[in-house]
């Protein structure tokens, strides 16, 4: 089973620019999480400062009863190893083939032989794809073959705590499908923690069980996904409606008078529906954290927006009813 | 601006520190050292050799007209020697360790960190000081500590060629001034001069190439200043290091 992340008052600051300040949240064991936010928020910032990458100033970041951000180098070093980091860009080694590169991590931290290394290595390139490009470099390939490949790569050590930052970018609508896909199954076989940073709507409407938000320096919300989708707050209307009316301008934000400009001539928003998440491909075992995330929200559902609380109890009534149908695999976007 | 630089000197003395914690760090990434190691002497083996030729006679040519004039011309010989020796030829291979070595470490390491390539080996739990930075710094002052010797004798033959064959000098003369005035000592601290020196020139690659400004650019810049900063380090602490050797070891002659 997936670790628990505990994010507590976590401030970060480059120089006097402050990026994002008292993030409290807590990503639940085995779930799958999404952090939204429009661009340069701050969001990569955020991944890294989990893993230890960055340090923020004030804060802390709980795995195991390890703080990420204050801990002595070697204990945050050992806590690592039960991550499994996704770069944007996938960060593969340049001068390593694919091969070399996703057996990395298992060269260095076990002492498998090269022929288990293989059968692994081998294993994890055909999950994501790449199946007969294993002996190209990271030079030779498309930008969406690295994402896969680095994907691979942090896979291999089975991490208990998987972390993506954007894994759609540079990826076209039907490959960011089946990576959706790819994260549910991966999420349904290793029971893994994942907290996946991305402004795609499609991967936030169908993959995760709770979504948070970062705008303006601070988490405007965090919880199951259920609250964010039915949320009234104009940050995240507009985000997820993808309109141009809203806080949210070409430059971060906009100033009061052109929102009292937008005001005056707004359409009303067309109502959004919440699409079902995706399951586990046929043939794998369910999700444990399903069962485990529905105890966590129908504990905490008094203290929902009521929105959300119908909602919940909308999707949790038509499982039920569904119990016995197939359920449709792949969603399309809000 | 003042309390930028001092913190700049703080971090390079923190690798530093690091860098020798982790030479000591198991598992010791002995192919990396080789690759490197072969790297560094390939690219500063011949530039070092053509150098230290018209250095060693530069040298012979200075020497033997200053002592012609005070009529010791029989000194020639030890006196361009000594002067190779402990100071031309450690210099000779720090500036090309430094300019040869140093840029293409630091432009190496450079371009990976912009590609977050040792972001990534972090978060798999490897330390890239261990893993890259250790076995660079090494190969460093290792081909620093054998080229030395080199330029040593690439040196002293080119001065020996052109005292005896340019200025009219004698081969006894030049062999025996050599040993009335020559000691062990000598030798020793020029490769000591070699070793730390070839420790500096690693260091201050690695670091530059560590903290690069701002995408492609930063690392052109980064090599640049890795250069300059290792040139300034070097002659400062050659200076040190020679007056103390003054001070502490007796010369042969007096």
């Amino acid at each position: 089973m997936g670790i628990e992340v505990v994010v507590e008052g976590l401030t970060k600051s480059f120089g006097k620019q402050n990026i994002w300040r008292d993030v409290s949240l807590t990503l639940p064991a085995g779930e799958v999480s999404v952090m939204l936010g429009p661009s340069g928020t701050g969001k990569t910032v955020f991944l890294k400062s989990l893993i230890g990458l960055l340090k923020p100033e004030k804060g802390r970041v709980l795995i195991n009863g390890v703080d990420m951000v204050n801990s002595p180098e070697k204990d945050i070093y050992e806590t690592r190893k039960l991550f499994g980091l996704m770069f944007q860009d996938g960060a593969l080694f340049g001068s390593l083939s694919l091969f070399d590169n996703i057996a990395f991590p298992l060269r260095e931290h076990t002492r498998k032989k090269e022929s288990e290394i293989r059968r692994i290595v081998m294993e994890r390139i055909e999950v994501v794809g790449l199946l007969g490009a294993e002996g190209k470099l990271p030079g030779e390939i498309s930008g969406g073959m690295r994402k896969r490949a680095g994907l691979a790569r942090a896979l291999v050590l089975d991490p208990q705590i998987i972390l993506c930052d954007e894994p759609d970018s540079g990826l076209d609508p039907v490959r960011t499908a089946y990576l959706s896909q790819l994260l549910i199954d991966l999420n349904a076989q290793i029971d893994a923690t994942m907290l996946i940073v991305t402004h795609n709507l499609d991967i936030a409407a169908t993959v995760p069980d709770n979504m948070g938000m970062l705008f303006r320096r601070e988490l405007v919300t965090f919880g199951p996904r259920e609250v964010l989708l039915t949320s009234e707050e104009p940050v995240v209307s507009q985000f997820l409606g993808g309109r141009r009316e809203g806080p949210i301008g070409m430059s971060e934000e906009k100033d009061a008078a052109t929102l009292a400009a937008e005001a005056d001539r707004a359409t009303p928003a067309a109502p959004r529906v919440i699409v079902p998440q995706l399951e586990p491909s046929p043939g794998l075992p369910p999700r444990r954290a399903v069962a485990r995330r529905r105890e966590r929200v129908m504990g905490m559902i008094e203290t929902l927006p009521p929105a959300a609380r119908s909602a919940i109890r909308e999707t949790y009534a038509r499982d039920a009813a569904a119990a016995t149908v197939t359920a449709p695999v792949a969603g399309s976007g809000a | 601006m003042i309390t930028g630089a001092l913190r700049e000197t703080g971090r390079l003395f923190a690798l530093a520190a690091e860098v020798s914690r982790a030479v000591f760090r198991r598992p010791f990434q002995f192919r990396e050292f080789t690759e490197q190691f072969w790297f560094v002497a390939s690219v500063t083996i011949l530039p070092a050799a053509l150098v230290s030729i018209p250095f060693g006679a530069v040298i012979a040519l200075q020497v033997g007209s200053l002592t012609q004039q005070l009529g010791a011309q029989s000194f020639t010989g030890g006196a361009s020697i000594l002067a190779v020796v402990q100071q031309a030829s450690p210099l000779i291979v720090a500036l090309l360790i430094a300019g040869a070595g140093g840029s293409a470490i630091c432009a190496d390491l450079g371009s990976r960190t912009i590609r977050e390539e040792l972001d990534a080996m972090e978060v798999m739990g490897v330390s890239p000081v261990q893993r890259l930075v250790v076995p660079r710094v090494l190969a460093a002052m290792g081909v620093a500590v054998l080229l030395n010797g080199l330029v040593s004798v690439v040196g002293i033959l080119g001065g020996y060629f052109f005292n005896v064959v340019m200025q009219g000098g004698t081969p006894g003369a030049y062999l025996s001034s050599f040993s009335a005035l020559a000691q062990l000592p000598d030798l020793y601290v020029s490769e000591l001069k070699a070793l730390v020196f070839g420790f500096i020139a690693g260091i201050v690659a690695a670091y530059r190439g560590l903290n690069p400004r701002g995408g492609p650019k930063g690392v052109g810049d980064a090599v640049n200043q890795s250069v300059v900063i290792t040139f300034l380090l070097l002659f400062f602490v050659n200076m040190v290091m020679t007056a103390v050797y003054l001070q502490i070891v007796p010369p042969k002659g007096g």
